[in-house]
């Protein structure tokens, strides 16, 4: 009788201690990452790495500021791609689609997003960097920006597909068409979602690497306008990290620090506007 | 005042979802500036017939409706009428109170304008006048821009119903519009539907008949997709012609 229940207790001891291991280790990588980032990068992450231009090879020093700037304005134009196309196609799904069409639709955006990186970045390189003979922030915007695209598309839709039926009838019954109820009652009242999501979907491009190496590439120095090779963080980094040099070891571990930190807040800002639309709606 | 010619006209109106008909071969005329209650057991195609009178049931999936229904004589259901323009005329008012969560209680009550495309002029002026006709200005005056979610659920029904008022329609469809609520809101809203008739021409669509009695001049009794008996309401309640309407309005089943 006690053998059996000291077995038991003793299994369930040795179970909840593993279960609580392995949750300590899912949320420690984070923070591991984080602090071996901050702790590697610490001594190059100072005001010069996010104003200055990085320093000739064998000159210590200099910062990322160009690598910075170029990836905000390659997120923006992917942003700019990728939404407005992901967000209607999923105002069509939600709203329009009916028989077997919107179902092919759905498979092919799920089959995009599974589509390796890289083969988008060969994708935006043959479409735009071939043609114009040279690479550019176009192309690699193109590239993320068609990434970001699959979850857009189904993420729109869900949350449209969230608005309860009694707020589109309200809209119809008030002598409304079909597309003003859209736009006016059924988008604000998925938009703080659709918002989020849309975040979410560009923290998961911002550190994509490989469809950038062959469209956006890289540059020392500034890149004026949209159509010249752009430095970007993730494109930085392994630039940096593959070279021989301590010092742009350093200067990779405080981009990836950075980096890490922008996703970071993107995440923490999306959920933040979540928070508040459940209690605004309760 | 019964006796006038009648606000709207429902003739042979059989409609249904698919293979099933929720309503079979229905005729009734409904009288203006009055409260007509349909009532009956759950399912029996009381709503699909509310539904019908401003063609909100054609836009469920696999929704059809054959015959007519006629608004001061015009077909509603004719080939060049637009299903929009139905709606503009005849209000509707929901079981589940739905005021729009992303506006405050001013932008709902003038949401129909825009909705419906109207000229917006005066919109302060309309605003409070449908919140009185609604009896609900002295509660909300004082907070016309925060959310229509902070009012209480009787509140937002009365609100819904400033909503409906808004666009000016002639004829107002109050789908069980107390189900939802306790007894004090509910007094709120039939004192209110009350007031309502003398502007226009009311349909409440309840389950419960000691409301349909104390609102109504006119009663139709449905059963299973069948309009069994439609007469004066005291009439209907007291002196029934049909066996089943004496059995359901005394209770006996339902």
């Amino acid at each position: 009788m006690s053998g059996v229940s000291f077995r038991r207790r003793a299994v369930n001891a040795v179970m909840l201690g593993l279960m609580g291991l392995c949750t300590l280790l899912a949320v420690g990588v984070l923070l591991f990452i984080l602090g071996f980032l901050f702790v590697k990068g610490a001594s190059s992450l100072n005001w010069a790495f996010l104003t200055k231009l990085p320093k000739p090879v064998g000159e210590s020093g200099g910062g990322m500021a160009n690598a910075i700037l170029g990836s905000f304005k390659v997120l923006a134009l992917a942003t700019a791609i990728g939404f407005p196309i992901g967000f209607l196609a999923g105002v069509y799904l939600s709203e329009y689609g009916h028989g077997p069409f919107p179902a092919v639709v759905r498979y092919v955006t799920d089959l995009l997003n599974g589509v390796p990186s890289i083969v988008m970045g060969v994708f935006a390189y043959t479409l735009v960097v071939l043609p114009m003979k040279h690479f550019s922030a176009i192309a690699g915007g193109l590239a993320l920006g068609v990434m970001m695209i699959p979850i857009a598309v189904r993420s729109t839709e869900e949350f449209l597909r969230g608005v309860p039926r009694d707020l589109r009838e309200a809209a119809m019954a008030l002598g409304s068409r079909k597309w003003r109820s859209i736009a006016s009652v059924v988008v604000p009242t998925a938009a703080q979602g659709i918002l989020t999501a849309v975040m979410l979907d560009l923290a998961r491009v911002a550190g994509e690497t490989a469809p950038l190496l062959f469209t956006s590439f890289n540059n020392r120095f500034w890149s004026p306008g949209w159509n010249q090779p752009t430095a970007t963080l993730p494109v930085m980094i392994f630039t940096y990290a593959i070279s021989p040099y301590d010092d742009w070891h350093r200067q990779a571990w405080a981009a990836g620090f950075l980096l890490l930190a922008s996703i970071f807040a993107i995440n923490i800002a999306a959920r933040f506007l979540v928070s508040r639309g459940f209690s605004h709606s309760h | 005042m019964s006796a006038s010619r009648p606000k709207l006209t429902v003739a042979s109106l059989t409609a249904g979802f698919g293979e099933n008909a929720a309503i079979r071969d229905i005729s009734l005329e409904l009288h203006a500036n009055a409260v007509t209650a349909i009532i009956g057991p759950s399912g029996c195609g009381k709503s699909t017939l509310l539904r019908c009178l401003n063609r909100m049931h054609e836009l469920g999936a696999g929704a059809w409706v054959k015959g007519g229904v006629r608004l001061d004589g015009d077909d509603l259901y004719g080939a060049p009428v637009d299903p929009v323009q139905v709606r503009r005329r005849i209000g509707m008012v929901f079981q589940r109170p739905n005021p729009f969560p992303s506006l405050s209680i001013f932008e709902n009550v003038a949401s129909g304008l825009k909705l419906s495309g109207m000229p917006r002029k005066d919109l302060e002026a309309l605003v409070q006048s449908s919140l009185e006709q609604a009896a609900l200005w002295d509660e909300v005056k004082d907070r016309l821009h925060r959310s229509a979610l902070a009012l209480s659920g009787g509140q937002q029904q009365r609100l819904c119903i400033a909503r409906a008022l808004a666009v000016d329609p002639q004829v107002l469809l109050m789908d069980e519009p107390a189900s939802a609520l306790d007894p004090i809101a509910t007094a709120r809203i039939e004192e209110l539907i009350h007031e309502l008739k003398r502007r226009l021409t009311v349909v409440v669509v309840t389950h419960n008949m000691q409301q349909a009695a104390r609102i109504s001049s006119h009663t139709a009794f449905l059963y299973m997709g069948e309009l069994v008996e439609y007469d004066r309401t005291e009439v209907l309640f007291t002196n029934p012609k049909v066996r089943r309407t004496e059995d359901y309005v005394t209770g006996k089943f339902g």
